[in-house]
C-alpha cells in the first residue's frame, strides 16, 4: 500500500525523511494523483459499516498552518463523503454485562495523514518528520449512542475489528494506524437536546479510552450537581495516563475556520453501482456476521465472542471445523491449551507452526482412538512449537493406542503378577489401590493403553476370585 | 493624420493585405493608404524549427552554429530586454552532443538543436526555478516538469528561465521580484505579462521558442503586446506537473513561438496525457504539425466555409479603436480567406472577469500556503511558530501576491464562500455554455487578445484594478478552460503589434493552427521582427 496521492510506500519505524518524494513534501509543482486503492478501501469499509455510498463524491482542501503539514492544507473530504449514515452491531463482553448494540454511524471520509514533529531534548527547536504525511486515513464519525466509557471502548474494538477482518488497515493503536478522538457531554434525564461538548484526546488504548470517558462524565456531573455547568465549555481535553484526568488543551475550538474549497487538482470520485456491488459481493465475512454463525453453532457467548474477536483465530477455527466438524472440540483446543501456549509464548496464532489441518488431524485421532488425549496434548506442544504432522510424530514416536483386549490382558496380568502385596490389600477391601494398578499398566504400555479398556480388564482381573 | 507623424521606419511595418479590402468603412484611409504605400515585401513567418532540422540533418548547418548564432543575439540583447532570469552554461555542450549524434546517425528528436526558454515558474533540475519570488529564491527542484522532460526527450536545448510576475500574477512582468522585462518593439513598454520573459525572448530572437504558462491570458496578452504567435492549449492538454501552481484549475501551459508552425510543433512535444497530473486529458493527440503547408500549396481561398464568430462584446467600450480597427482587419482577410464571418454575442463575458478574479486568488491563497519557510525558500530568524511564518511570508512573497492572498482567504472564509467564490463557480458554468453555445453555431470565435497595445512601464503598476481590467479578452477563455490562438495582426500608431485571438472547441488545437497558420502565410506585407533586431534582418 502507497501513499494516498503519491507512489511513496510507507512502513511504521522507518528512518526520518526516508519516505518522502515532491508530492508528500509539497515541494513547488507537484500534483496529488489518487491512489486507487484507497478508494477501494474506502469503499469496502462504507459497505461493513452498512453505509450509504455516495457514487458522486470529491475531495476538499481543509487550509490550516502547520509546519507538519508541508502544503499549509491537508487533502480530505468536507461536504459530500463518501459514505455516511450506517450503522455498527456488536455484542458487549459479559463481563460488562453482556448484550447486544447497535451504534449509528454518521460518515466516512477519505484523507491524507500530517507528518510528525521531533521535539529535541532541550526543547529550543522541532524537527520536521514527513514520512506520515500523506499517508491514506479513512475517518469515521459515529453517532452519539454510546453511553458509557465501555461501550465506547467497545465501539472502538469492533471498528478495530472490522478494519481487520477487511484488511484495510492492521489497526493498529500504538503505531498509529488507529487514533480514537471522543466527544462526551451530559444531560439530565428527560432532556432532548446534548449538552456542551468537551473532545478528548491522547487515548492511546480502549482501556484508557473507557477510563477518560468515565473519569469526564464524573467530572461534567459534578459540576453540573454544583450548579457550575456553566464551566462545562467547548473545549479540546487531554488524557493524562499517569494522573488518570483529563486537563485542558486548548479552548475556544469553535472559532477555526479551514476554509474548505473543492480540491482543483484531483478529479470528482465516481463510483459505478457494479462496483461497489462487485465490493459487496466479494466482502469477507464480518465479525458480526461470525458471532452470530458462531452462535447458531452452539456455541456460548463467551467462546464466541473470543473465536470472532481476533479474524486469525476466527479463520483458524473456520479452517479446523471444515476438515473434522467438531465444533465444541475444536473450540476447547483452541481457547484452551493453544491460547495458553500463545500466551506464554507470546505468540500469534499465524505464528505457531501448528497449522488448522494438523489440529484437526489431532481431534480425528482422538475421536477415533488412534490416540489418548493425554498423548494428544503432548504432540499439541510439539506440533506448535516445532511443526510437524500428526501423522509422522505418532509414527516416529510409536504413540498409537493399544486397543487391543488381549493385549492389554497381558499387560495387567504382568503387573498383576508383579505385585501380590497389592493384589492382597486390595483383595483385603483397600480397593482404591485399583489406581495404583491402573498406573502401574499405562507405565508398562508407555502411556499407550486405552485407558477405558484398560479399567475394565483390570476391575475384572482384580475382582476375579479363584 | 497618421502618416504625416509617422516615422519611416515604422511605417515599413504595417501590413499589407495582398488584395484590395472590401470593408473601407471600417478601416480609416490613412492607414489604408499607408498600407497601400508599402512597396517593400518582407518574408513571411516561417517555422525556424523546421529550418533548423532540415539544415542540421542535411549537414548544411550545424546545431553549435545556430546556438551560436541565437546566444549571440541573446548576449547583444538582453541587456535591454532583461528576459531572463538564468541562461544555462551548457548550451554549446549540448548542441555539440546533439552534432555528435547527426554525426554517428543516431536519433536525436524533432526538437534537435532547438533553444527553448522556459518561465520560471516551470520546474527545471539543473537549473533555478523561483517563479519570479523572493521567497523561492535560489530554489533548485530535484525534478524537471513533464513539460521540460518531454522537450529534452524531443533534443531541445533549454537556454534558460524567463522572467515573469511572480507566481505568475500579473499582467506586465513587472511583478517580478528580480527585474522589469522590456518590450522588444519599445524598450520603455512592457512586455505584458505574466509570461512577459518568454514573448519577450522570442520576439527579441533570443530563443527559437518558448514555454510559458497562461491562468486568465498569461501567454496570449504578452504574445499580442510582443508581436508573436501564442498558444494556450485547453486546460488538461499539457500536463501541469512540475508547474509552480497559481490557480490550479486554471492554469495551462502554453506556447510561443515567431510563427504558428513553430507554436504548433512546440505543442506537439510537450502535449499528451501524463499519469503525475489527474488534470491531464487521456484523449489521444493527433498530429497537428503535418497541416503546416507552405503558402504556395493553398488554394485561394483556403478557408472557405469556415464560420467565424467575431464576439460583439470585446469591440466595445474601453478597447482601443486602433485594436479594434486592426482586428477588422484581421476580420476582413479572414474573408477574402472565404470565412464566414459573423457577430455572437456572448452576454456573459462581463461576468468572466469578476469571476475570474475570486476563483484564481481563492485557489491562490491555497496554492501558496506550502510557501511558510518551513522546508525550503527564505526562512526569517524566529524563535516562535506564528512569526515565523508571517515574517517568512511578508518578506518573501510580493504586494501583488499578498493583494490575492488576502483576497482569495477572504472569498474562502465561513460566512463569504457563497457569496464569492460558489457564486464565481455559477458564473463559471454559465460561461462555459455560452462558449459551448457560440461554438456550436460557429468553427472559431475571434476577438483581440488584448483591450489595447502594450502601454508604458509604471502606467499600471500603482492601479491594479486597471490592470486587472486589462484581462477581459483573455479569461474568459481559460474560464471555459478552451483552447485560443493569439497571433500577430497589425499595428497601432506607434509601430507597437496587435495580436487576434482565435478561441477554439475544447481539445480542437487542430483547427485553430490550420486556420491560424492559412491567416499568418496569407498575410503579405507584414514583419513581425521588432525594431531592436530588425537590421539583423533586414531584407
Ligand atoms: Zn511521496
Amino acid at each position: 500500500m502507497t501513499k494516498a496521492f503519491c507512489s511513496c510506500a510507507y512502513s511504521y519505524g522507518s528512518q526520518p525523511n526516508s519516505c518522502v518524494c515532491p508530492v508528500c513534501m509539497g515541494l513547488p509543482g507537484a500534483l496529488p494523483v489518487l491512489n486507487s486503492k484507497v478508494i477501494e478501501y474506502a469503499v469496502m469499509l462504507g459497505v461493513a459499516l452498512n453505509c450509504k455510498l455516495s457514487l458522486n463524491s470529491k475531495f476538499d482542501r481543509k487550509q490550516y498552518f502547520y509546519p507538519d503539514l508541508p502544503k499549509g492544507y491537508q487533502i480530505s473530504q468536507f461536504d459530500v463523503p463518501i459514505a455516511t449514515n450506517g450503522f455498527i452491531d456488536l455484542d458487549l463482553p459479559l463481563e460488562f454485562g453482556g448484550g447486544h448494540r447497535r451504534f449509528g454511524i454518521t460518515r466516512v471520509h477519505m484523507e491524507e495523514d500530517a507528518g510528525k514533529l521531533l521535539h529535541t531534548g532541550t526543547g529550543s527547536y522541532s524537527q520536521v518528520d514527513l514520512n506520515r504525511a500523506g499517508v491514506p486515513l479513512l475517518e469515521i464519525v459515529s453517532e452519539p449512542d454510546m453511553r458509557t466509557g465501555i461501550e465506547a471502548a467497545e465501539y472502538a474494538a469492533e471498528l478495530q475489528r472490522v478494519v481487520r477482518y477487511l484488511g484495510v488497515s492492521n489497526g493498529n493503536m500504538q503505531e498509529g494506524s488507529l487514533r480514537c478522538d471522543v466527544n462526551v457531554s451530559i444531560r439530565p434525564i428527560g432532556q432532548l437536546e446534548f449538552g456542551t461538548k468537551v473532545e478528548i484526546k491522547n487515548l492511546n488504548s480502549f482501556s484508557a479510552m473507557s477510563r477518560a470517558i468515565d473519569f469526564e462524565i464524573a467530572r461534567q456531573a459534578a459540576l453540573y450537581n454544583q450548579g457550575q455547568s456553566e464551566e462545562i465549555v467547548q473545549e479540546t481535553r487531554l488524557w493524562e495516563e499517569g494522573a488518570q484526568k483529563t486537563v485542558t488543551m486548548r479552548k475556544k475550538e469553535g472559532l477555526a475556520d479551514y476554509r474548505y474549497f473543492p480540491e482543483p487538482d484531483l478529479p470528482d470520485v465516481i463510483l459505478k453501482e457494479e462496483y461497489v456491488n462487485g465490493i459487496r459481493d466479494s466482502l469477507p465475512e464480518l465479525p458480526e456476521m461470525k458471532r452470530r454463525r458462531y452462535e447458531e453453532m452452539g456455541l456460548s457467548m463467551q467462546d464466541v465472542l473470543f473465536l470472532a474477536n481476533d479474524v486469525n483465530v476466527a479463520d483458524f477455527f473456520d479452517a479446523t471445523i471444515a476438515n473434522v466438524p467438531d465444533i465444541k472440540l475444536a473450540a476447547n483446543w483452541i481457547m484452551g491449551d493453544i491460547a495458553a501456549y500463545m500466551k506464554n509464548e507470546k505468540l500469534s496464532i499465524n505464528e505457531i507452526k501448528l497449522s488448522p489441518q494438523e489440529l484437526s488431524e489431532l481431534i480425528a485421532s482422538i475421536k477415533s482412538a488412534t490416540i489418548s488425549g493425554k498423548i494428544g496434548k503432548e504432540i499439541l506442544l510439539e506440533l506448535m512449537a516445532k511443526g510437524g504432522t500428526v501423522k509422522g510424530l505418532i509414527k516416529e514416536k510409536d504413540l498409537v493406542q493399544i486397543v487391543d483386549p488381549v493385549e492389554i490382558e497381558k499387560i495387567v496380568d504382568k503387573v498383576i503378577a508383579n505385585n501380590p502385596k497389592q493384589l492382597e490389600q486390595y483383595r483385603g477391601g483397600k480397593t482404591k489401590l485399583q489406581g495404583f494398578f491402573a498406573g502401574q499398566v499405562m507405565k508398562e504400555s508407555k502411556g499407550k493403553a486405552n485407558p477405558g479398556l484398560v479399567n475394565k480388564i483390570l476391575l475384572e482381573k482384580l475382582n476375579a476370585t479363584n | 493624420m497618421l502618416s504625416s507623424v509617422q516615422n519611416p521606419r515604422i511605417l515599413l511595418l504595417h501590413c499589407r493585405w495582398s488584395k484590395p479590402l472590401h470593408h473601407h468603412r471600417h478601416y480609416p484611409k490613412a492607414i489604408h493608404a499607408a498600407a497601400q504605400a508599402q512597396a517593400v515585401s518582407t518574408s513571411l513567418p516561417t517555422s525556424q524549427i523546421q529550418i533548423i532540422q532540415k539544415s542540421i540533418h542535411s549537414r548544411e548547418k550545424t546545431a553549435r552554429q545556430f546556438a551560436e548564432e541565437f546566444l549571440n543575439r541573446l548576449r547583444l540583447t538582453e541587456p535591454h530586454v532583461k528576459s531572463f532570469l538564468h541562461v544555462s552554461e551548457t548550451v554549446l555542450n549540448e548542441a555539440d552532443e546533439i552534432d555528435r549524434k547527426i554525426d554517428q546517425n543516431e536519433d536525436v528528436g524533432p526538437l534537435a538543436g532547438v533553444l527553448v526558454a522556459v518561465k520560471d515558474n516551470i520546474c527545471t533540475a539543473d537549473m533555478p526555478s523561483t517563479a519570479g519570488s523572493k521567497i523561492l529564491e535560489n530554489y533548485r527542484p530535484p525534478f524537471d516538469a513533464t513539460a521540460v522532460k518531454k522537450l529534452k526527450e524531443s533534443g531541445a536545448i533549454i537556454v534558460g528561465k524567463t522572467n515573469l510576475d511572480e507566481f505568475g500574477m500579473g499582467s506586465t512582468t513587472e511583478g517580478s521580484a528580480y527585474q522589469v522585462t522590456s518590450n522588444p518593439w519599445n524598450l520603455e513598454c512592457v512586455p505584458g505579462g505574466s509570461s512577459g520573459g518568454s514573448a519577450a525572448a522570442v520576439s527579441a530572437r533570443q530563443c527559437v521558442v518558448s514555454l510559458g504558462s497562461d491562468t486568465g491570458g498569461s501567454v496570449r496578452q504578452p504574445a499580442s503586446f510582443c508581436g508573436v504567435v501564442g498558444l494556450k492549449p485547453t486546460y488538461g492538454r499539457v500536463s501541469r506537473y512540475g508547474l509552480v501552481a497559481y490557480a490550479s484549475s486554471l492554469d495551462v501551459i502554453g506556447c510561443f513561438g515567431s510563427s504558428v508552425a513553430d507554436a504548433g510543433i512546440l505543442l506537439q512535444s510537450v502535449c499528451g496525457h501524463d499519469k503525475l497530473d489527474a488534470t491531464s486529458s487521456k484523449r489521444e493527440v493527433i498530429d497537428f504539425t503535418s497541416q503546416f503547408l507552405a503558402k504556395d500549396y493553398l488554394e485561394s481561398q483556403p478557408l472557405k466555409g469556415l464560420r467565424v464568430g467575431v464576439i460583439r462584446e470585446t469591440l466595445g467600450d474601453g478597447v482601443d479603436q486602433e485594436v479594434v480597427l486592426s482586428i477588422r482587419g484581421a476580420i476582413s482577410h479572414m474573408e477574402e480567406l472565404g470565412c464566414t464571418v459573423t457577430e455572437v454575442s456572448l452576454p456573459s463575458f462581463s461576468l468572466g472577469l469578476p469571476a475570474y478574479y475570486v476563483l484564481a486568488s481563492s485557489e491562490s491563497s491555497s496554492n501558496l500556503s506550502r510557501y511558510d519557510g518551513v522546508r525550503y525558500g527564505n526562512q526569517i530568524v524566529s524563535d516562535e511558530l506564528s512569526s515565523l511564518y508571517g515574517g517568512s511570508r511578508a518578506n518573501g512573497l510580493g504586494p501583488e501576491v499578498k493583494r490575492r492572498i488576502l483576497m482569495g482567504t477572504y472569498a474562502l472564509s465561513a460566512g463569504y464562500y457563497d457569496a464569492y467564490y460558489k457564486r464565481a463557480q455559477q458564473v463559471r458554468t454559465v460561461v462555459q455554455k455560452s462558449f459551448k453555445a457560440a461554438l456550436d453555431e460557429h468553427d472559431i470565435l475571434i476577438s483581440p487578445a488584448a483591450p489595447s497595445a502594450a502601454y508604458k512601464i509604471g502606467e499600471k503598476k500603482n492601479d491594479p484594478l486597471a490592470m486587472y481590467a486589462g484581462d477581459i479578452m483573455t479569461v474568459n477563455v481559460n474560464l471555459a478552460g478552451l483552447p485560443a490562438l493569439v497571433l500577430p495582426c497589425g499595428f497601432v500608431q506607434n509601430g507597437l503589434p496587435v495580436g487576434v485571438q482565435m478561441i477554439g472547441g475544447a481539445f480542437d488545437e487542430e483547427k485553430l493552427l490550420r486556420v491560424g497558420h492559412i491567416f499568418e502565410q496569407t498575410l503579405q506585407g507584414c514583419s513581425f521582427i521588432p525594431p531592436l533586431i530588425a537590421d539583423e534582418f533586414k531584407c
